[in-house]
């Protein structure tokens, strides 16, 4: 019941901050429309509607890193957490309660950006609606880095790991702006290695249908959930004993 | 009757003494100051006694449980309101009072009868329904304070309550404060000489982690040979008698 509650005040403060607002769903959609333009006049394959929507959506969910760490970093950093930590409220409770309400925001973030995709050329069909269940795994793997940034770094140093660096190699390291072949070969095995190819390259194998290729990549997305999970709550627990 | 007890409550960072050997009772109902310059370890103490910090050594029993055995027990009947704001900023003051209701387990029935006694009691109804953040420092105070009493605790623990507030928003808290005196005992954390004299039954000064004495206004005068508890506080914490 704690958990629930505190949940629904994490949802309140992430959905009433227009900065998220603008970030999470508007800066994704603006770039689905801007590079569709940019491919109806130079088409590159790249840009073409059902490889470009997948890879827009994948890197928006970096910014469900951002919003969970800034939340934590703000709610460390003004002793709301500290206050909390003087309640009966447990150390799962907190977890949970800043994990669970991204999830949905996650999921309902990726749907808007496939249906914004629709008039703009992207065949609906089931695996749309699949495509958009898939991301869970990758949306846990975001949440639980912001839980181990916000758990870690300030709010100032937050909003440089999670709202630049974070989203940048998110979206270097994914290829969705670039084939990844034309960087080389080190840069290639680098991608292969980290989950954010493997995300995008999921999200096509499922518009498409291909769920053996989707599930062969979604295994190391759900490897580096399960690790990241395990270190960022490790970390949420060292930051309360230092309270 | 005893509420808090100390037992050579102590604490190391490292090897930094930030509170040495504490020995204190405070009585049900009493208002107690916590005096001292900056790395006193007033809030050190505080923290010990709120279970955000476990001692290095001692004990303290904080209505009669003790803060290393039975720490939930002790989260369940005070209420703290930290040195910082702490409050929910994107949720309007009367969805913070709920948040805290929810977590203390009232149901919607309590939560509403708790939200308009603390309501009344601390004059919030003006800023009910506006959010945390557009609240000016004065009322992010008060719905701080108010959060930490709405939940029913036994015992109160404010920690510099009044910190950067402008002197009339101070005066207008003192009074606040001094409303709840006698319905629950109180524990004061502050820089304010002026506070702590107007509010307390007893008051205890801190230095360099050690309790140095404890006493009503008049008794600190009396030890410290002084006209005024400012030179009173000002000798006692320089010879540390």
């Amino acid at each position: 019941m704690r958990t629930i509650i505190f949940a629904k005040r994490c949802t309140k403060e992430i959905l009433r901050d227009p900065v998220n607002l603008c970030f999470g769903i508007g800066f994704p959609l603006v770039l689905l429309i801007l590079l569709s333009i940019l491919q109806k006049n130079i088409p590159a394959r790249l840009f073409e509607i059902n490889t470009l929507t997948p890879g827009i959506t994948i890197f928006g969910l970096s910014f469900m890193s951002l919003f969970t760490a800034t939340l934590i970093a703000k709610d460390r950093e003004s002793a709301f957490l500290q206050r909390m930590y003087t309640t009966p409220v447990g150390e799962f409770d907190f977890i949970l309660g800043y994990m669970l309400p991204i999830i949905p925001i996650a999921i309902g973030q990726a749907a808007f950006c496939y249906v914004f995709a629709i008039p703009l050329g992207l065949n609906f069909n089931i695996n749309t609606i699949f495509a958009v269940i898939s991301i869970i795994p990758m949306a846990i793997f975001n949440i639980a880095l912001g839980l181990l940034c916000g758990s870690v770094l300030t709010v100032k140093q937050v909003g440089g790991v999670c709202g630049a660096l974070l989203t940048n190699v998110t979206a270097w390291l994914s290829g969705v702006w670039f084939d990844l072949n034309l960087m080389g070969d080190a840069f290639e095995k680098i991608a292969n290695i980290l989950p954010f190819y493997h995300a995008v390259e999921m999200e096509k194998a499922v518009i498409l249908g291909n769920f053996l290729t989707a599930l062969s990549h979604m295994i190391p997305i759900i490897l580096y959930s399960i690790v990241i999970t395990i270190i960022a709550v490790f970390c949420f627990y060292i930051q309360g004993k230092k309270q | 009757m005893v509420e808090i007890k100390t037992n050579k409550l102590t604490k190391l960072y490292k090897d930094i003494i930030a509170v040495d050997n504490i020995n204190l009772e405070i009585n049900q109902g009493e208002f107690f100051s916590l005096l001292g310059v900056n790395g006193a370890g007033k809030t050190t103490a505080l923290k010990m006694l709120t279970c955000l910090a476990k001692p290095t050594n001692g004990d303290a029993y904080v209505g009669g449980y003790s803060i290393l055995k039975r720490p939930k027990k002790v989260k369940q009947i005070i209420g703290v309101s930290p040195q910082e704001t702490a409050v929910a900023m994107n949720l309007s003051a009367r969805e913070n009072l709920e948040f805290i209701c929810g977590i203390y387990g009232f149901d919607k029935e309590k939560t509403s009868i708790k939200v308009d006694e603390i309501t009344r009691l601390l004059d919030l109804d003006m800023i009910l329904n506006r959010k945390a953040q557009n609240l000016s420092g004065g009322y992010q105070r008060r719905l701080s304070i108010a959060m930490a009493l709405i939940c029913e605790p036994k015992i109160l623990f404010l920690d510099e309550p009044t910190l950067g507030l402008d002197v009339i928003a101070r005066r207008d808290l003192w009074e606040m404060i001094r409303s709840l005196k006698g319905n629950i005992t109180i524990i004061l954390t502050t820089h304010y000489l002026e506070e702590a004299e107007m509010l307390s039954d007893r008051i205890g000064i801190m230095k360099g982690g050690k309790l140095l004495t404890v006493g009503t206004v008049a008794e600190l005068k009396a030890i410290a040979d002084a006209e005024d508890f400012e030179n009173a506080f000002i000798t006692i914490s320089k010879d540390g008698c």
